[in-house]
This record gives C-alpha cells, sequence and structure tokens, in this order.
C-alpha cells in the first residue's frame, strides 16, 4: 500500500510537472512592451514553485514507501527520528522560501511599477473605454482633441448614446468618435481611462498582459504599448451578471498610418 | 547506535504557568465569556469605524448631522446605570438594581424618541450616508444594550433565587459598563466624523 | 480523580427530543453540525456536476432539471444566469457550511472538550443556540432556490455594486441576493457564538494537569481557528448588514452615483463598490484560513498516532499556526491587487502573502519529516492525511503566483485562481475532514468503518481530484476566464475538450463520494463494535468509551501527565497516554 501511495504521487506529481514544463497548455504570443517582463517573471516562479513541487512530492512519496509497513504486519523497527529534529526543516523552509520571496519581490515589483505605479508617457494616445452589461465602446477625442462631457442621465443604447454625450449643449462632444471596438495603433503608447456605466467589470486582453477591474463610480487609468498587428479578444473577466461570458470585443492593433487613416475616416463618416 | 526511543517531545515553557485549572474552571468562564463578546463587539465597531471614514472621505454627499441634544440625556442615564450596578454589586442592593434595569431601559426608549425626531426631521436611513451611519451605530449598540438588559434581568432573578455567583455578577457589571464605554466612543465619532 | 461538580454539570436529558435534537450536548451538536455539512456537501457537489455538465456540453439538455428548474433551465439547458446561480450557490455552501461547518464547528464541538478533559463547552446553551441559527442560515440561503427569480448570481463574493443594486442588475439579485446577505449575517451571528465557546472552553475548563504545552494539535488548531473567526465574523456581520441596507432600505454604502443600469439611473449617491471588497476580504483571506487550519491539527493529530512516531518540532508546529493567524490579518488586499485600489499598496499586500508561506511550508516539512523513520501504518485516516501534505502543497504553490501582483496581472480572474483554491480548500480541507472522519467515526458513534470501502474511496478520489484540479491550471494559463457559463471566444474554443475532461473527472470523482456516504450510513447501522482505542492512540478522547457517556468520562475528570503525542516507546505498548500515570 506504501509502494503504491509512492508510485501514485510520483506519477502524478511528474505528469502534471511535465504539461506545464512542455507548455501543452501554455500563454499566448505577448503583444505588449511589459509582457516580456511579465512572462519571464512568471517563468521564474514556475521554475522554482516547480522544482518545489517536485521535490515535496517525491520526498513525501520516498518516506511512504520506505518507512510504511508491509502487508499489514506490525513492524518492530525501531523508530528514528529526522536528523537534526525541526530545525533543518525550518531553516530550509525559510532559507528556501525566503530567498525566493525576496527575490521574487524585487523584481516583481518594479514589473508591477512599470505597468501600474507610472504614469503614460506623455504624448500616449488618450482613449475612453466603456464597460456596460454586456458590451465594451471606446470613444476617441476626434479632430478637437477633446473629450465630451459623460452624462449619466443621457445614456441611453436605443439611441447609441452609450457615453451620455451632449452634443446639443457640448460641442466638444460633437465630434468623439465611439466604437464597438478599441482600435489602436502598434509601437505608441495609449493610455484608456476606464469607465463603467453600471456594475464592476473588468478589461482583459491576455496577449496583451493586461487586467484591470472597472470600478462604478471611479475612472481608471490603464497604459500599454502593443507591439503586434493584428486582431485580439478583449474579455470581460469580473462577473456583471449573466451575459458577463459574452462580453468582449475586439482589439485592433494597426500600424501608425493604417490607424491615423481609420480615425480619419471614422471622423469624416460622423 | 540505534535510538529506541524517540526523545519525549520537550515541555513548552509555557507549561509551568499554565498548568490546566483542574478546577471546576466555572468561576470565570463567564468573565472570560464577556472579555471575547467585548473582543468581537469592539471588532465590529471598528470594521464600521473604518467604513465610515472610507464612505465619509472622497463623497461629495456627506453632511454633517446634528445630533439630537436627547442625546446627551440618554448618555447620562446610562452613565448613571452604570454607577447604580456598581452600587448594587458593592452593597448588594436590590433597589440599586432595580434602578440599573429602569435607567437602561429610559436609555433604549431615549433613543427610540431621539430616532422618531430625526425623522420628523426627514433625517432617515435613505437620506444620506452620515444620518445611514447614524442609524446604524445606534440602532446595532441599542440592541447590544438590550441583551445587556436581558442579562441583568437573568442576574437579578439568580439573586433573587439566592444562587448568583460573584463572578456572574461581575461579568454582567463587565457586559454593562463596556456598553457605556461603548456609547461614549460612538458619540464621539458621530460628534467628529459624523 | 473525582471533581466537585461544574457549575453545568448535567443529567443526561430524559427526553428524546432533548437528548438528539434540542441537546446541549456538545457530543449531539457536533454531529448535527457534520450531519449538516453532510448535507451541504453533497448539495454543493450536485451543484458542481451541473455547471461542469454545462461546461462541458452547454447545449445539451440535463434529463429532468427541466421539471426541477422550469425558468433556470427550461427544456433541461442550463441558462447563462441559471449557471451563475448554480455557481454562487456552489461556492456559498461550501465556504460557509462545509468547510467552516464540518472541520471546525463539527469535530472541534465533538472532540475540543473532550480533548481538553471538560464535560461539555463552557456554555453549552450558547453551543446549541450556535448550531440552530446555522441551520436556520443554510435554510434561508436555500429558499433562495425557491423564491422570485432564483437564488443570485454574483458569486459567493457578491461584490457590489452587482450585488447591492437589486432587482435591476439581473435574474435572482431581488429576492434571492436578499436571502443571501441575510443567510450570511445569521451565518455570522452563529459561528460567532461557537468560536466564543471553542476558547472559553481551551482557556478555562482544561483538565489537572492539561497546560498548553499538552494541549493536543487538533485542539490547539481550533483553538486558534477560533481566534480567527471571532474576528472575521465581526467584520462580516456588519459589512452584511450594511449590504443589507442599501438593498432594502435605499441607502448607498456600496452604490456610487450615476449608474445606469437596465436603462435606470439608479437613484444612489457616493457609496464606495470597494468598501465592499475591503470588508469581504478582510472576512475572506482569515476565512480561508479557518478553513484549512482545522485541516493542519487534524492531520498533525493522525500522522503520529499512524506514524507511530510524535509530531516533528510539535513547538515550532503551534508557533506557525499562530504566525499564520497573525498574517492572515494583513493580506487580504491580494484579492484586490486589479481592484482600483492604490496601486501602491499592492507590494504592501503582497510581501505578507509571501511570509506566510514561509510557516505553511515548515509545517508542511514538518510533516513530511515526521513520516521520515516512521513505522507508517497505512489506514483509510493516515491516507487521507497523507493526500493531504501532498495535495495542499499543490494548491499552496499555487498561492506564489497569485501573490506577487507582476504574474496576478494575467492570472486574476482566470481558472488559475478556481485551480488554487479548489486545491487548497475543495480538496485539501476536504481531506482533513475525511481524515477526520475515518479517525474519529469509532469514538463518534462506536462502531468501525470499513477499511476496505475506505481505502477504494481514497485511491480513486485522491486520482480524480487530480484530474478535475490539475488542468484547471493549464486552463488558467491559457488565460481561460472564470464564472463564465461557455467559452464563446475565439482563444476559448480550443480549450473544450480539455474541459469535456475535467468534466468526465468530476462526474467520476463525484460518483465516488457515494462509496463514502454508503459506508457512512451502512458503518453507522452495521458497523462492527468499536474498542474504545482502536488507533492505539494518546489525547484524552481514546481513554473514554466509544462513544463517550453523556458527561464525556463518566462522572470523572482525567488527570493528564503525559503530552499528546508520545509514541514510539520500546515495547509491546508503544505509547503512553494523555491520562496515563
Ligand atoms: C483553504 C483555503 C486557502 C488557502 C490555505 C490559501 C492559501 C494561499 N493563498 Fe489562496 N485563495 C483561496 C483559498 C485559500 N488560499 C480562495 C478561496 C481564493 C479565491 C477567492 C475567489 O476569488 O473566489 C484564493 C485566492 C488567492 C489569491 C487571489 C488571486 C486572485 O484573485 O487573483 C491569492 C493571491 O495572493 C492567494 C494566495 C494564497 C497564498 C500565498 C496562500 C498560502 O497560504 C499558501 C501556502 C502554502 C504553500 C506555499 C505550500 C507549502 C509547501 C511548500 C512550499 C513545499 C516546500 C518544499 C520545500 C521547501 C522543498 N490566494
Ligand atoms: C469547499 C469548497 C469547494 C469544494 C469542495 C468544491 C468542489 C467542487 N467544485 Fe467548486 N468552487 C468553490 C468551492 C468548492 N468547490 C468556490 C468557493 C467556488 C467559487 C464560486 C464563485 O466563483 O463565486 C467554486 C467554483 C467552482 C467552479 C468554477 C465556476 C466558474 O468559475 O465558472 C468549478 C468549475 O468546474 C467548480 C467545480 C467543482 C467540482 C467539480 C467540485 C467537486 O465536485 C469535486 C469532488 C468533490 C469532493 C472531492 C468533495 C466531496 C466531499 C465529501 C463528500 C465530504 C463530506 C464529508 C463530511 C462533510 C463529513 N467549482
Ligand atoms: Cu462585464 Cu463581466
Ligand atoms: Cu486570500
Amino acid at each position: 500500500m506504501g509502494r503504491l501511495f509512492a508510485v501514485t504521487v510520483t506519477v502524478i506529481a511528474l505528469v502534471s510537472a511535465a504539461i506545464f514544463a512542455l507548455h501543452t497548455w501554455w500563454l499566448p504570443i505577448d503583444i505588449s512592451a511589459h509582457g516580456r517582463r511579465i512572462d519571464s517573471q512568471l517563468n521564474e516562479t514556475m521554475i522554482v514553485a516547480g522544482i518545489l513541487f517536485v521535490a515535496a512530492q517525491l520526498a513525501l512519496a520516498f518516506f511512504v514507501w520506505r518507512f510504511s509497513e508491509r502487508g499489514g504486519v506490525r513492524s518492530t523497527r525501531p523508530i528514528k527520528p529526522f536528523p537534526g529534529g525541526a530545525a533543518p526543516m525550518v531553516v530550509i523552509a525559510t532559507i528556501l522560501v525566503g530567498i525566493e520571496i525576496l527575490v521574487l519581490t524585487f523584481v516583481g515589483s518594479k514589473v508591477w511599477a512599470s505597468v501600474y505605479q507610472t504614469p503614460a508617457p506623455a504624448g500616449a494616445l488618450q482613449i475612453d473605454v466603456l464597460a456596460e452589461q454586456f458590451a465594451f465602446y471606446a470613444r476617441y477625442a476626434g479632430p478637437d482633441g477633446k473629450f465630451g462631457g459623460m452624462h449619466p442621465d443621457l445614456m441611453n443604447d436605443a439611441t447609441q448614446n452609450f457615453f451620455g454625450l451632449d452634443p446639443a449643449n457640448d460641442t466638444t462632444a460633437r465630434d468623439d468618435i465611439v466604437v464597438g471596438s478599441l482600435v489602436i495603433p502598434v509601437d505608441q503608447a495609449v493610455e484608456l481611462r476606464l469607465h463603467t456605466k453600471d456594475v464592476g467589470h473588468s478589461f482583459y486582453v491576455p496577449e496583451l498582459r493586461i487586467q484591470q477591474d472597472f470600478v462604478p463610480g471611479m475612472v481608471i487609468p490603464l497604459h500599454f504599448t502593443a507591439t503586434k498587428t493584428g486582431k485580439y479578444e478583449l474579455v470581460c473577466t469580473q462577473l456583471c451578471g449573466l451575459g458577463h461570458y459574452n462580453m468582449r470585443a475586439y482589439v485592433e492593433v494597426k500600424s501608425q498610418a493604417e490607424f491615423a487613416q481609420w480615425l480619419k475616416a471614422q471622423a469624416a463618416a460622423l | 547506535m540505534s535510538t529506541t526511543i524517540a526523545p519525549p517531545p520537550p515541555a513548552l515553557p509555557i507549561a509551568r504557568v499554565a498548568t490546566g485549572s483542574g478546577g471546576p474552571g466555572g468561576s470565570h468562564v463567564a468573565e472570560t465569556g464577556v472579555w471575547i463578546g467585548i473582543g468581537t463587539i469592539c471588532m465590529s465597531f471598528a470594521a464600521l469605524t473604518s467604513a465610515l471614514v472610507v464612505r465619509a472621505s472622497g463623497a461629495p454627499d456627506w453632511q454633517h448631522l446634528r445630533l439630537p441634544s436627547l442625546l446627551y440625556v440618554n448618555t447620562v442615564a446610562l452613565l448613571a446605570s452604570s454607577v447604580t450596578l456598581e452600587l448594587a454589586r458593592r452593597r448588594l442592593a436590590a433597589i440599586a438594581l432595580y434602578a440599573t434595569l429602569l435607567l437602561g431601559l429610559l436609555f433604549v426608549l431615549g433613543q427610540v424618541l431621539a430616532w422618531r425626531q430625526l425623522l420628523l426631521q426627514q433625517q432617515s436611513l435613505a437620506s444620506g450616508p452620515s444620518s445611514a451611519f447614524f442609524y446604524v451605530f445606534t440602532v446595532l449598540h441599542a440592541l447590544h444594550v438590550l441583551g445587556g438588559l436581558c442579562g441583568l434581568v437573568y442576574v437579578q432573578r439568580r439573586r433573587g433565587a439566592g444562587v448568583l455567583s460573584a463572578a456572574t455578577y461581575k461579568a454582567a457589571a463587565l457586559y454593562w459598563h463596556f456598553m457605556a464605554v461603548l456609547w461614549l466612543y460612538l458619540l464621539l465619532l458621530l460628534t467628529i466624523r459624523g | 480523580m473525582t471533581h466537585v461538580a461544574t457549575p453545568h454539570t448535567h443529567a443526561p436529558p430524559q427526553s428524546w427530543l432533548r437528548r438528539h435534537v434540542f441537546s446541549v450536548d456538545h457530543k449531539v451538536i457536533g454531529r448535527q453540525y457534520l450531519d449538516l455539512a453532510l448535507v451541504a456537501v453533497f448539495t454543493g457537489m450536485l451543484l458542481s456536476w451541473l455547471m461542469r455538465f454545462h461546461l462541458g456540453w452547454p447545449d445539451t439538455a440535463v434529463p429532468g432539471l427541466g421539471k426541477l428548474a422550469p425558468t433556470g433551465a427550461a427544456g433541461g439547458v442550463i441558462t447563462p444566469e441559471y449557471y451563475l446561480e448554480l455557481m454562487t450557490m456552489h461556492g456559498t455552501i461550501m465556504v460557509f457550511f462545509v468547510l467552516t461547518t464540518a472541520p471546525f464547528a463539527g469535530f472541534g464541538n465533538f472532540l475540543l472538550p473532550i480533548q481538553v478533559g471538560a464535560e461539555d463547552m463552557a456554555f453549552p446553551r450558547i453551543n446549541m443556540m450556535s448550531f440552530w441559527v446555522t441551520l436556520l442560515a443554510f435554510l434561508v440561503l436555500i429558499a433562495a432556490f425557491f423564491v422570485g427569480d432564483g437564488p443570485p448570481l454574483s458569486g459567493w463574493t457578491a461584490y457590489a455594486p452587482l450585488s447591492a443594486v437589486g432587482k435591476d442588475a439581473g435574474p435572482g439579485q431581488g429576492s434571492g441576493q436578499t436571502l443571501w446577505a441575510i443567510s450570511i449575517l445569521i451565518f455570522c451571528v452563529a459561528q460567532l457564538l461557537g468560536a466564543l465557546n471553542f476558547i472559553a472552553t481551551t482557556l478555562d475548563l482544561r483538565t489537572k494537569g492539561m497546560s498548553l504545552a499538552r494541549l493536543p494539535f487538533a485542539t490547539w488548531a481550533w483553538f486558534i481557528t477560533a481566534v480567527i473567526a471571532l474576528v472575521a465574523f465581526a467584520v462580516l456581520m456588519p459589512a452584511c448588514i450594511l449590504l443589507i441596507l442599501d438593498r432594502v432600505a435605499g441607502t448607498s454604502f456600496f452604490i456610487p452615483a450615476g449608474l445606469v443600469i437596465s436603462d435606470r439611473l439608479q437613484p444612489h449617491m457616493g457609496g464606495s463598490p470597494l468598501l465592499w471588497q475591503h470588508l469581504f476580504w478582510f472576512f475572506g483571506h482569515p476565512e480561508v484560513y479557518i478553513a484549512i487550519l482545522p485541516g493542519f491539527g487534524i492531520v498533525s493529530q493522525i500522522l503520529p498516532v499512524f506514524a507511530r512516531k510524535p509530531l516533528l518540532g510539535p513547538r515550532v508546529f503551534v508557533t506557525c499556526l499562530v504566525a499564520i493567524a497573525f498574517l492572515s490579518y494583513t493580506v487580504w488586499g491580494h484579492h484586490m491587487f486589479l481592484s482600483g485600489m492604490n496601486p501602491f499598496s499592492a507590494t504592501l499586500f503582497s510581501v505578507p502573502t509571501l511570509v506566510i508561506t514561509i510557516p505553511a511550508a515548515i509545517i508542511t516539512l514538518l510533516w513530511i519529516g515526521t513520516v521520515y523513520g516512521a513505522r507508517l501504518r497505512l489506514t483509510s485516516a493516515s491516507l487521507f492525511a497523507l493526500g493531504f501534505v501532498s495535495v495542499f502543497v499543490s494548491g499552496g504553490l499555487s498561492g506564489f503566483f497569485l501573490a506577487q501582483p507582476s504574474t496576478d496581472i494575467y492570472l486574476h480572474g482566470t481558472y488559475f485562481v478556481v485551480a488554487h483554491f479548489h486545491f487548497v480548500m475543495g480538496v485539501a480541507a476536504m481531506f482533513g475532514i475525511f481524515a477526520g472522519t475515518y479517525f474519529w467515526f469509532p469514538k463518534m458513534f462506536g462502531r468501525m468503518m470499513s477499511e476496505t470501502l475506505g481505502k477504494w474511496h481514497f485511491w480513486l478520489t485522491f486520482i480524480g481530484v487530480y484530474a478535475i484540479f490539475m488542468p484547471m491550471h493549464y486552463l488558467g494559463l491559457a488565460g481561460n476566464v472564470r464564472r463564465y457559463s461557455a467559452f464563446t471566444d475565439d482563444y476559448l474554443q480550443p480549450l473544450i475538450p480539455l474541459h469535456r475532461f475535467i468534466t468526465i473527472a468530476a462526474l467520476f470523482t463525484g460518483a465516488v463520494q457515494l462509496i463514502f456516504l454508503y459506508n457512512l450510513i451502512r458503518s453507522r447501522v452495521r458497523g462492527p463494535k468499536a474498542p474504545d482505542n482502536p488507533w492505539e492512540a494518546t489525547t484524552l478522547e481514546w481513554s473514554t468509551s466509544s462513544p463517550p457517556p453523556h458527561d464525556n468520562f463518566g462522572g470523572r475528570r482525567p488527570v493528564v501527565s503525559h503530552g499528546p503525542d508520545e509514541y514510539g516507546a520500546p515495547g509491546p505498548r508503544d505509547y503512553v497516554m494523555q491520562a496515563d500515570s
């Protein structure tokens, strides 16, 4: 029975670890300027956690194999205390895990800071993103470079006034471009301002390695730079109601020229 | 070399101090219980206090609530009840215990009147955050006071039957004094932050 | 040793109702808690079956479900909102009514007074109330299935404003969500009453010679858990009150101004959704340790019994428990890295979270070191205890990824989190319950469980849970979002086969639990009579009869002169019981 336990634990541990190591299922490609650092942080954590995982499971398996009674026969073998008592365990755990924590925190907090604690670089493209049950909308300032004010009482899906703009009284709102997908230029910093009309949502683009909640009553800035053109999915990761699973939009990363053209075409169509 | 016995686990240093009481132990469980209860209640009100602080900061809709002056009368009643309870405990005088019960009841009634006054001034739970917090704090406190009154009635009945232990009496008094302290804290909080 | 009668000594009550239903006997109450947990866990498991089935085959009808839930699953096909309702109820039932009731309130009630050598809890009547109030909370929660638009759909975390604005937010957010909040409020009251008893009993009712150093590890764990519970539930309780007021009294604690929901401008002002999250997680993180610490205690008590060897580092173990309890209050923000709270505080929450892994890792190594050099007897109880170590390592290590804000950016809100918490609580804490059940069943019911069935149960469950939950890490790495009722996004399509595999594993593992249920019921009526000390263990519960008499030790109180795990003595009897002279 002890051997069966040992073999089962070993097989489970090795198979699980192998699937991680082989990247059978893994992160999609990274298309952001900061993503490489997140990926390397993840990889490093994976290696350390993987080693601890396999080591702990195998130690457990080995000891159970070695020290369990066979075939239900009462063993009379004298028991042996662990060499050195509990002290080595405390030392091993504190040093191994402790160093790891120091390293991960030191490196990791820099990664985090570069995404969330630094303001967007000057000249970043400003885009407003509005989340509502169950869709995302993006708004560009239009030729005047100014965003019109948002008025909750004017928000109306039927008239497509998602942002609650008031073009009749607000001249800056007249040329605002509102679209149902997020179109951004490649290799240029983008700063989003996240608004939600109703409940909490979240902004998640796996390829961009970015995630941020929308919080009712708050406008939350978020900045990043995309490095590859293409069409990616933006999905909602905060439970927001029955359509949560279906709340998404596309992120289209265009070359800077194409983007400028697209923006012009949108403005002209107003 | 082979050790046949694992060394018996070394005794913890605390062993000498805190040996199991072995006795009935019941003598001070009531007091322990009340202390634990006080800890819990403090935690709950601390949570509400931090909720108030968070809610008040940066909310444009926060208006200071003028507390009804009746509250100060109630405060006097509650404090007086603590004094009479101590008198009752020292002298074991029944009359002082009844006075405590009466003053406690007056406090609760006074609170009810204060709520009514506020309601007449259109200050309801829903009318704004400061009044909402006022009701939450004072109602919760009043419920705890009612609980304390039940405890005192129990004490009175045990006393009447001649089976009241000093420890139980002490525990009940501890809780009752804590109600007064908690009320003073709430009054202060609602005066400055409410 | 005879002692003066304790103030609460009670002769066994005469009427059947007082003995078996409204009993103040901690043993009856403990069993009642476990029975409640059993009902709850099978309810929760059934819900998880429905969820899993829907995730694998979203368009296929579940036979018979159409009749049971005509609105949620017309024709048997689960609607998106019904999926979320099932999920919310699954999470709530499991966390509150299984993982708080069984390992803590259930086993703790039955065993803690016996292990410290008391005749009952410090406040038996409050103890009885605690159970009935818990039952009331459970009934209120279950009622949500039958009233209005059904149960709430905002998850077990009930984030505001989704949970706070009422009907406009979606089906189930009307009466269902209100019942949810009331149920949790009632539950808080019940657990506070319970925790009060645990603490007072451990502090004041220890028998002669039961110094803190001789306290069994399980009792240590229940005691520390009670301290955590006292603070945690004391915070959740007012939070629930505020939530209820937002819902029914028109206040705006958690609802900001200017929300347009279902095309209606909500009449609220200035509330803070993050306030709910802070209050909830200030409770929520300690809650997960409430779920796991009793398991730590149970494993630390069981492993030495079957290893025939004292626990490695008893003092270190207790110190680590205390450290975990203390740290558990400083880490709640790790659930909120991406919630919009000040990003600078992320590091402040991340560091203690990572530090908490040190005592956890030490405890794990102590268990592994205890097995070294042992004369390990493999029974159902010890297999589950060893299995606990394995699955706790698996679940704990994924915490490393989530605890770092930089990697949580990618993993938050994905199945990686689901994998993490199922391993630590859906599996590890459950294994603690299983180990405890196989170990203490003879004491509780005076009959032995079937070891053969127990071992089958272990092997199939052990493999089954790895098959269910390990692949969820892979899903998470691939960016699979949690709380989705179907995977319609382009990038999620290729993951559906893996979901189907998980579903099959879940159906299988769930079915395996029927072996356990059968074993439990059969042994209760027909199991062979249990001796007083079937496992040759040392703590006080094994010094009394199986099951113990009404006052636990038959009119005497034991005197303790030994530590909790003195195993490995030479000679035919290789252990010294705590009550031995
Ligand atoms: C019993 C329950 C339980 C336990 C014990 C834990 C334990 C831990 N949890 Fe977990 N957690 C949950 C239940 C639990 N958690 C739940 C329910 C959620 C999600 C809630 C929701 O959103 O719905 C969650 C979510 C969660 C998050 C938020 C994720 C997110 O939403 O983005 C984080 C982030 O830091 C986290 C971290 C941790 C850490 C660091 C531990 C640590 O305590 C783990 C410590 C253990 C170890 C590290 C393993 C020890 C062993 C070794 C290390 C082997 C050593 C070997 C050698 C040295 C050779 N948890
Ligand atoms: C204790 C906690 C617990 C347990 C045991 C489980 C058990 C299971 N869970 Fe659950 N789950 C949660 C807690 C738990 N879950 C929580 C908190 C959530 C989050 C909800 C939210 O997002 O809001 C969740 C969410 C959740 C999801 C994610 C939903 C989503 O995000 O869309 C899924 C999906 O597969 C899932 C599946 C399962 C399965 C297949 C099982 C099981 O069926 C596995 C098999 C069962 C067992 C191995 C245990 C059986 C135990 C006994 C029979 C012992 C009883 C004995 C006594 C009481 C004495 N769960
Ligand atoms: Cu929006 Cu989920
Ligand atoms: Cu946590």
